[in-house]
């Protein structure tokens, strides 16, 4: 993570807005997350240069031009293998990736998965909108089963992927999901990134607004959020409902809800555990979804492991150490032979 | 010393030898053995590996076999050698596999104990050649090798199977003692290489020892042969391929700029002994990034580019193709890149093993847009050196991606190369851009038309980069019609200005005549030779070897119109000669080979005097695989 140095004149969220004009419909979910980033940048106290925004292709991908800072708007999908050069040349930047569901979860997911392995020290912001914006309304990775698209009329016939379980079946040290219009959660989720060292990975759920307008209303309506989500709260029963009347817990392999009397939770209601060194239980918590379970919001997972920069870093001073920088040896090698000036008359036989 | 040994020794000028045998019996080993021992003799060389794409094919059959030609001299030499004249097989489909390549007359060292009737089927044979007598145009020298080896090493406590593998120090005992090289060479590297396991050290030292012996004392060989020293120029010498060469010019180039070199890669034959190289090198701050695929790497690549590095990914052509989308957006960003390519035979996955120069047009314009890049091509494995430095040189001060086009035989071909002193090579500034007065990311240097590199963490200088079209000096996107044209032409007359850095043009021969062969990149050795034996023989023939692709030596249409013919040899169907020909409108003709092989010189020649209506020469064998080769 990048340090300050010297306190330079405290930044506020004007320093982040570009010159640039939004051009996301109007009503589109990514004006909201993209507000509400520029709010949080400063709070970070970090240098304005010391920050980079790198995507890929997409709406949610244009994302960079929008922020006044560094940023790379690359090509479809490789955010991610962009932004772990830039953090491997300079690991002292603050690196963002923000990227789509079809950007990070079709034409990307390899270098998604590789990066969370790799635990480069970069944010994954993924804006799940189960559609391809951009390209004007065709089925994703993440558009449910039946879901009515341009390239899908008859409905979608592919199972959806889950992002959260992918980034936990990666082994990805910090995982998160939040939502476009829950702005303080969005915050939090921003910080918590932020100070976690290594990949973090939140997936925002994003309402596109012309063509798959309320995908996530079962989900994030405020009149029945609290029934229908879930949130992860590090060392408190994952407990929900109006009435906090609803728990989770497991069977055999298997969740099921549990309803109780409120302020009356049995003990066998799971306890979250951001922390665990195994992901068995994040991963068990990333297959609750709507409409069987509430989905959960929050950290999944939260854990410490050393970063591919570091690593990457540690290897090269350890060999700085044992081996001077001779140019000269280097290219002579160890087998080399000289031609004298002047050479003796050849011997015939 | 001659007079120390009973056998007499005769004087060669130059010898060509090629040994070959299943993957699995050290050919490869070998042949780099009495390469080393040959360099420290003082000969020229230059060396042909040749494997297959299976690590280890069925062994005993002909996909299995490997081999490994040198081709070694008094004299100055360019090539590997047409046409062995000492051919050493291991096993029947070695000989079978070789056999046809070498020339009459010449010398066959054969495993005898490996002609059994199980092995001669393996390889093809309907009766046994030892005694069928089509060999009868050559001079057959069998040689029990495992036996004699099983004799030297039996009363050491290795098991059998260990014991046979040493047999092949026991043949490169016999080639040394037959061509007169020091053994302390291989005893050295013997030792060394084998520091932890003593017995094996200690068995093939012995075996090595046993086999020089042998060729003393046999009645197979009646006299042996000393190749005296090569006129080189005085110095100190190594041996090099193509992609040591180039590893060492991507370190050399980081310590020259004094910015940091990444390297992104996805293992690919054959590419991968580059990532091998550079990963050993991490004292010089070399990162190394194995990446997931060929994409991530080259994005890797630019990622670190963008941040400052100097930013190289290397590949072969099923690599490239993958990553012509990302070196497309390095072109549109205006950022310093470093594609290699070592090419290989294809379309597709192709001949992963064999050499081939295809790739020339997917590095001109395998993208989509007007996107061009700069295209170096070395022609020799040492020359690797110092066309990837002036890749580098050329990527950073122009700020785009340059493609360096090797190929398998430079890769793996060897040659002596006099060590430079990195102290004469000349540094290779570039700035960072610091000032944010007046600071726009897509601001030209006047002369160079190259942006300003901007790294992330400078104040002030906040920016955004990305594919989409840009408007001219803001970088701010644009759809605008006109200023999309300009930005067109701006990026192609930046790639045009690169040929101010280009040296003129150096023509081998006459520099006017009846005729100038044009080659590029790995031919250049054939190509010279076959025109300096024609001008040997008086006629006004003339070469000149083309090192940079995009843009073209700006002296080269000159020099071509002043040949009454133009040949290009090529190891393709003719995109070089393509491309000549739209830029120039002469009219050369091609001489095209695509057998996953270097050209030979006699090849090149046999299409000079064709073309010159002169006969061909005399050599049979030649003429008619030289025919082919011009159909
Ligand atoms: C190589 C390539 N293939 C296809 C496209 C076209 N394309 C642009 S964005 C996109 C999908 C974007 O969907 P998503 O990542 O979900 O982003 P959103 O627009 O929904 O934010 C596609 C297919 C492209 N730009 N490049
Ligand atoms: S298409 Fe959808 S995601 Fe894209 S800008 Fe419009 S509303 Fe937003
Ligand atoms: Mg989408």
């Amino acid at each position: 993570m990048a340090e300050t140095k010297a306190a330079p004149p405290a930044l506020t969220r004007k320093d982040f807005i570009s010159d640039q004009i939004v051009r996301w419909c109007p009503g589109c979910g990514d004006f909201a997350i993209l507000a509400q980033t520029q709010k949080f940048l400063p709070t970070l106290n970090i240098p304005r240069e010391k920050f980079v925004f790198i995507s890929g292709i997409g709406c949610a991908s244009r994302f960079p031009y929008y922020v006044d800072t560094y940023g790379f708007h690359s090509i479809h999908g490789r955010a991610p293998a962009i932004a772990t050069g830039v953090k491997c040349a300079n690991p002292d930047l603050s690196v963002w990736v923000v990227t789509g569901d079809g950007d990070s979860l079709s034409i990307g997911t390899n270098h998604l998965i590789h990066a969370l392995r790799r635990n480069i020290g970069i944010n994954i912001l993924l804006f799940n909108n189960e559609v391809y914006g951009l390209t004007k309304g065709q089925t994703s990775p993440t558009s449910r089963m039946g879901t009515k698209t341009k390239s899908t009329p008859y409905g979608s016939i592919q199972e959806p992927m889950i992002p959260v379980s992918i980034a936990l079946a990666a082994e990805a040290t910090f995982v998160a999901r939040t939502f476009d219009t829950n702005l303080d959660h969005l915050s939090e989720m921003l910080l918590r990134a932020a100070r976690h060292k290594g990949t973090a990975f939140i997936e925002i759920l994003q309402n596109c607004k012309v063509f798959n307008d309320g995908a996530f209303a079962d989900i994030t309506e405020r009149s029945h959020r609290e029934e229908t989500t879930l949130t992860l709260s590090h060392g408190k029963p994952l407990i929900f409902g109006k009435e906090k009347n609803k728990g989770i817990r497991v069977r055999g392999y298997v969740p099921e809800i549990v309803e109780f009397e409120p302020g009356r939770a049995p003990p066998e209601i799971l306890v979250h555990d951001e922390r665990h060194p195994d992901s068995s239980l994040a991963y068990l918590l990333s297959k609750l979804y709507t409409p069987k379970f509430p989905a959960p919001i929050g950290v999944f997972r939260d854990v410490e492991r050393p970063t591919y920069e570091e690593l990457m870093s540690q290897q090269i001073e350890a060999v700085k150490k044992t081996r001077p920088a001779d140019l000269q040896a280097l290219i002579a090698g160890s087998e080399t032979w000289q031609v004298p000036a002047q050479r003796d008359a050849e011997e015939g036989a | 010393m001659a007079d120390t040994k009973p056998k007499p020794v005769e004087t060669l000028e130059s010898v060509t030898i090629r040994f070959a045998g299943d993957s699995g019996d050290g050919i490869q080993l070998s042949g780099t053995q009495f390469t080393t021992a040959t360099a420290m003799s003082g000969n020229d060389l230059s060396t042909l590996p040749d494997f297959p794409a299976e690590i280890r094919a069925p062994a005993g059959t002909l996909p299995g076999v490997s081999s490994f030609q040198i081709h070694f001299s008094s004299k100055d030499i360019l090539t590997p050698g047409d046409e062995p004249q000492v051919l050493i097989a291991m096993n029947p489909a070695a000989l079978k596999a070789h056999v046809k390549d070498v020339v009459s007359g010449g010398i066959l060292i054969l495993n005898a104990d490996t002609f059994t009737p199980q092995n001669l089927e393996k390889a093809g044979y309907k009766s046994n050649p030892l005694e069928d007598g089509s060999l009868a145009d050559y001079r057959v020298i069998p040689v029990p090798l495992s036996t004699l080896t099983a004799n030297t090493l039996e009363d050491t406590a290795l098991k059998r199977t260990h014991i046979d593998r040493c047999k092949n120090f026991f043949a490169l005992g016999i080639m040394y003692w037959l061509y007169d090289r020091p053994l302390e060479p291989t005893l050295d590297w013997i030792q060394k290489k084998f520091q932890k396991m003593p017995e094996i050290s200690e068995a093939n030292s012995k075996a090595l020892h046993a086999g020089y012996a042998f060729g003393e004392t046999t009645e197979l060989f009646q006299s042996h042969y000393h190749v005296g020293k090569a006129p080189i120029k005085p110095g100190k010498y190594r041996k090099i391929t193509g992609n040591e060469a180039t590893a060492f010019g991507l370190i050399a180039a980081s310590q020259l700029s004094g910015r940091t070199l990444f390297y992104g890669s996805y293992p690919i034959t054959p590419a991968s002994d580059i990532l091998h190289e550079l990963a050993k090198h991490k004292n010089f701050g070399v990162k190394t990034f194995q990446a997931e695929d060929e994409i991530a790497a080259v994005g890797a690549a630019i990622g670190a580019s963008f941040a400052g590095h100097i930013g190289v990914t290397g590949t072969s052509g099923p690599g490239v193709a993958l990553k012509s989308e990302a070196i497309g957006l390095a072109v549109s960003t205006e950022l310093p890149l470093i594609v290699l390519n070592i090419q290989r035979g294809g379309p597709s996955t192709g001949l992963p093993t064999k050499t081939e120069q295809a790739d020339l047009l997917q590095a001109y314009g395998g993208r989509n847009g007007e996107s061009p890049v700069a295209i170096l091509a070395p022609a020799t494995p040492s020359d690797c050196f110092d066309m990837t430095i002036q890749a580098v040189r050329i990527a950073l001060k122009y700020m785009t991606p340059v493609v360096l086009l090797s190929d398998g035989y430079l890769a793996n071909g060897a040659e002596p190369w006099k060590i430079p002193d990195v102290s004469s090579l000349p540094p290779l500034p570039r700035l960072n851009a610091s000032d944010p007065d007046g600071f726009f990311p897509f601001k030209r240097d006047p002369e160079t038309l190259a942006r300003l590199w901007a790294l992330p963490g400078t104040p002030g200088l906040e920016h955004r980069i990305g594919g989409l079209e840009k408007a001219d000096i803001t970088g701010n996107v644009s759809y605008e019609p006109e200023n999309h044209e300009r930005m067109v032409h701006l990026r192609a007359e930046k790639i045009q200005r690169i040929a101010r850095e280009i040296p003129p043009t150096e023509i081998l021969g006459p520099h006017q005549g009846k005729l100038l062969v044009v080659g590029w990149g790995s031919s250049y050795g054939a190509i010279a030779s076959a025109a300096q034996n024609m001008q040997k023989q008086g006629l006004e023939v003339a070469a000149v070897h083309v090192r940079y692709l995009n843009p073209f030596p700006p002296d080269l249409g000159r020099i071509l119109k002043n040949y009454e013919q133009i040949l290009v040899p090529e190891m393709n169907l003719g995109q070089f000669l393509l491309l000549l020909r739209a830029h120039y409108l002469v009219p050369a003709v091609g001489l095209n080979k695509v057998k996953g092989q270097p050209f030979k010189v006699s090849e090149i020649e046999n299409k000079i005097l064709q073309m010159l209506g002169k006969k061909e020469t005399s050599d049979g064998g030649n003429k008619s695989r030289a025919a082919r080769a011009n159909a």
